[in-house]
């Protein structure tokens, strides 16, 4: 009796380990098929391109639409997308974008000027509430018609001169105008699937179900269930086909990280959306072929509250910033190839790097600090470093209070707060020393720089200088590029002497890739063109 | 038994009536709200966006209006995924989370149920030693440390079985629910163990084994019914735990369940997405513990509703 019980359990266990042989994965079988298999972070809060606010969901957004001017996927500089040309004016302020007759919807319908008048309307419609309508207001009276001000899309500088003519007035010359271009917030969407779901300003409308959904991208979308992997197909309708190799693409929402590494390494996915940095060192040493790391247009920083003392004092503020290490914390902590930033601004953002930099140089630290009145560390009130939770952050934020104790022997304190906590918490100033970080929503130093103008909502530091904000003001006037930059470099020093933020480090975008994968460029804004990947076999 | 169970749901309206009050009282004093994000969002939109969740209102009427709707089965759209409903939310992921609970629970019930039999046989010998470490290790070992161990054994090394997913493709479903029911299992073979060993040291069992019954007819037909009666009242409260707990092993695996959105959507202060989960979680609780205190009455004949009530 007892034999034939533990028998029983025995043959359950053995069954139920046994029932399964070894399977064939993923990519084996997605090459013939052209399937790729992409690890997308989270589930994306929305597939709307006018409210949607992250990466996963530009992932997804950029299969399905496609904007007037599209990228060349090795350095994104403008390609045609739904306009086939387009023109600007000698004084830099109107587009005129002449769309591709051959462009369609998904249905069928020819994509018209009409449709981006529209819908450069509804990104700006008031009650839609888009995060994102800031990225129109360089376009003349966009601000204005945002804030319900004007009433009249007519005076709005986006007019349809006639089916196939799209015509943009600016606000001021914008050189990056055609960059924000290949933002998802400015993508056209089909006016009659907007209305069939709702009226034009309704978030909640239902349109952007799979059944629903009608794109001009080089895919459709198959399906989307909440939490689930999202499938796009290709889309026969698209005017550039014949370029497109993909089949399918299948967005997976993994967040998290170690559990997509282990996806990536039974060959379920092509790429992954990061790599966990315990596991980069071992990647480095024994297949440096999959692991892929490129520079990305974003800066990892701490702010420092200038209203709080002693941190007021600019002397203060550049003594900590030129005490610490940076290149210990990006070899030592981060380990992904990150590069350390001495200023705010990556280095050659568009042409552009910043000839003033924060240097590393503890003596001098220390006399700024004795200059201060804290000779020795003597008298240094007791102020905290706040982060919001998370291992890695944890980790930078230690090897700062360390640095700052052996170097300049002041002693911080740590504490740490839950994500939507250390937002509110860093918006209201209730802070002494606060982690940050920027990334650039388009490819120029207006991205990072315009940041700090007083009063503006990401400064969140107290930091106001008149002389700064009239360099951005400046900058963003004119047409000469040199000049630009002149009042960029103007800004940028004022940063660097006044510190009211610290650069820690300029973000590396790191994944795990695939062999088979091909067409995928690194490039800074981590954008990735879908029309020119395809996947090959080898050996 | 109807008077009994129509006097627990009698009880069970101030207990959800509290949960609500309390939930919605604390989602609202944590700092920072549902639009917060790294990208500040400008006053303007913020007040619009305020507007559009009348999170502008007062808040007793924001509380009562919620209240209102609750009762009728609407439960608002979730403030993270505004083209979802929280009830659509729900129901998506509760039949995923559904199933890998009822897995864990078969595995936990065959692996622990049989563990503790074979241990309760020969108590204090290697037989019953053996199982029984097997089952400390088991509730020891937080399903964290496990999920990923079998992952790496019989996903990377052996390739057996897919890593995550859930009906992605076959055999995504065994690691999760061995994983999620491990823990049960272990808790369920010292308990039946226990159970058995007191009811096997009964007069009845003396009397039967005295008659010269049959050892399995014992084992199975007279013992049992009582030395599993501690597994029954566990089993209730176990399942509301393996329904709301699954957050850890949904994560490990991907799993889009029910666990996942609960846990996220504090930290998202997705306030109408946090308010609809524990209700609903409270009631399952609620009906769950109910279920198991009837179920313990019909196995125990000892004991009447009145005791329980």
């Amino acid at each position: 009796m007892k034999n034939l019980l533990r028998r029983c359990w025995l043959l359950g266990l053995f069954f139920l380990l046994c029932s399964c042989g070894p399977m064939e994965s993923n990519l084996d079988s997605a090459t013939d098929a052209q399937i790729l298999h992409l690890g997308n972070g989270t589930e994306p809060q929305g597939l709307d391109p006018h409210l949607a606010t992250g990466v996963p969901e530009h992932n997804i957004i950029a299969a399905l639409l496609e904007g007037l001017v599209g990228e060349n996927p090795k350095d994104l500089s403008p390609a045609p997308g739904a306009a086939h040309s387009w023109e600007i004016s000698n004084d830099l302020l109107t587009y005129t974008f002449h769309l591709n007759p051959q462009a369609k919807w998904s249905n069928g319908d020819p994509v018209t000027a009409d449709d981006f008048v529209y819908s450069w309307k509804r990104l700006l419609m008031p009650d839609l509430a888009a995060e994102y309508a800031y990225q129109l207001f360089v376009v003349k009276n966009a601000r204005e018609f945002n804030q319900g001000k004007i009433q009249d899309f007519n005076q709005v500088g986006a007019k349809a001169l006639d089916r196939l003519t799209f015509e943009v007035q600016l606000e001021a010359p914008t050189p990056y105008f055609l960059s924000l271009l290949s933002h998802y917030s400015t993508f056209p969407v089909h006016r009659e699937t907007i209305e069939k779901f709702g009226a034009i300003d309704d978030p909640g409308s239902l349109w952007t179900r799979a059944e629903n959904f009608v794109g001009n991208g080089p895919f459709i979308l198959a399906e989307w269930a909440l939490n689930r992997i999202i499938r796009v197909e290709k889309n026969p309708h698209y005017w550039d086909s014949d370029t497109v190799t993909l089949n399918e693409i299948r967005f997976y929402p993994i967040d998290n990280g170690v559990t997509e590494e282990r996806m990536f390494r039974s060959r379920t996915l092509h790429i992954t959306s990061t790599v966990p940095a315990e596991k980069i060192e071992k990647y480095r040493q024994k297949s440096p072929e999959l692991l892929n790391i490129s520079p990305y247009l974003g800066t990892y920083f701490y702010r420092f509250n200038v209203n709080k003392p002693p941190l007021d004092d600019p002397r203060v503020r550049k003594a900590l910033a030129m005490s610490i290490d940076r290149l210990k914390i990006v070899e030592a902590i981060t380990k992904g190839g990150q590069i350390p930033a001495y200023n705010l601004t990556p280095a050659n953002t568009l042409g552009y790097t910043s000839e003033s930099t924060i240097v590393f140089d503890v003596e001098q630290a220390k006399l700024l600090l004795a200059e201060a009145g804290y000779s020795g560390g003597v008298g240094f009130p007791e102020i905290n470093i706040l982060y919001n939770t998370s291992e890695g952050h944890r980790k930078i934020a230690v090897a700062l209070q360390q640095m700052w104790k052996q170097a300049l022997s002041i002693d911080l304190k740590l504490y740490n707060q839950d994500w939507k906590s250390f937002l509110f918490t860093v918006s209201n100033m209730d802070y002494e020393i606060a982690r940050g970080s920027w990334i650039g929503d388009y490819v120029d130093p207006n991205t990072f720089l315009d940041m700090f103008v007083s009063g503006g909502g990401n400064n969140q530091t107290g930091f106001s200088n008149a002389e700064y904000d009239r360099s951005i003001r400046s900058a963003a006037k004119t047409i000469d590029m040199k000049q630009r930059y002149e009042y960029f470099q103007r800004a940028e020093k004022i940063l660097t002497d006044q510190v009211p933020v610290m650069p820690i480090y300029t973000y590396t975008k790191l994944y795990l890739k695939a062999p088979e994968l091909k067409g995928w460029h690194n490039n800074i804004l981590d954008h990735h063109p879908y029309k020119y990947i395809y996947l090959e076999k080898t050996d | 038994m109807l008077k009994f169970i129509f006097f627990r749901m009698l009880q069970a309206i101030p207990v959800l009536l509290i949960v609500i009050a309390v939930t919605f009282i604390l989602i609202r004093q944590a700092p920072g709200g549902p639009f917060d994000s790294e990208k500040a969002v400008s006053p303007y939109v913020l007040e619009k966006l305020n507007e559009r969740y009348h999170l502008d209102d007062p808040l007793y009427q924001q509380f009562f209006d919620y209240l209102g709707n609750a009762v009728t089965g609407d439960f608002g759209p979730s403030f993270k995924y505004p083209t979802r409903s929280v009830s659509e939310m729900i129901f998506t992921g509760l039949p995923i989370t559904f199933e890998l609970a009822i897995n864990a629970m078969v595995v936990a019930l065959i692996i622990g149920i049989s563990a503790g039999l074979i241990a309760a046989l020969r108590p204090n010998t290697a037989q019953d030693y053996i199982p029984m470490s097997a089952a400390m290790i088991g509730i020891c070992m937080p399903s964290f440390l496990m999920g990923p161990l079998l992952v790496l054994v019989f996903g990377i090394w052996l390739e057996w079985l897919p890593v995550s997913g859930w009906g992605y493709s076959a055999g995504d479903k065994i690691l999760p629910s061995i994983t999620l029911g491990a823990t049960y299992a272990a808790y369920i073979a010292r308990l039946s163990r226990g159970g058995m060993l007191e009811i096997l040291s009964q007069d009845f069992i003396r009397t039967a084994r005295a008659k010269g019954i049959p050892e399995h007819i014992i084992l199975f037909k007279h013992a049992l019914r009582g030395g599993l009666l501690p597994v029954v009242s566990f089993l209730g409260p176990a399942i509301a735990g393996l329904l709301s707990g699954s957050f850890v092993v949904e994560t490990i695996f991907q799993i889009p369940g029910l666990g996942r959105f609960y846990v996220q959507a504090a930290f998202n202060r997705d306030y109408t997405m946090i308010m609809g989960t524990t209700i609903f979680f409270s009631v399952l609780i609620i009906l769950f513990n109910l279920l198991s205190d009837i179920i313990a009455v019909m196995l125990n004949p000892r004991l009447s509703y009145g005791d329980k009530n």
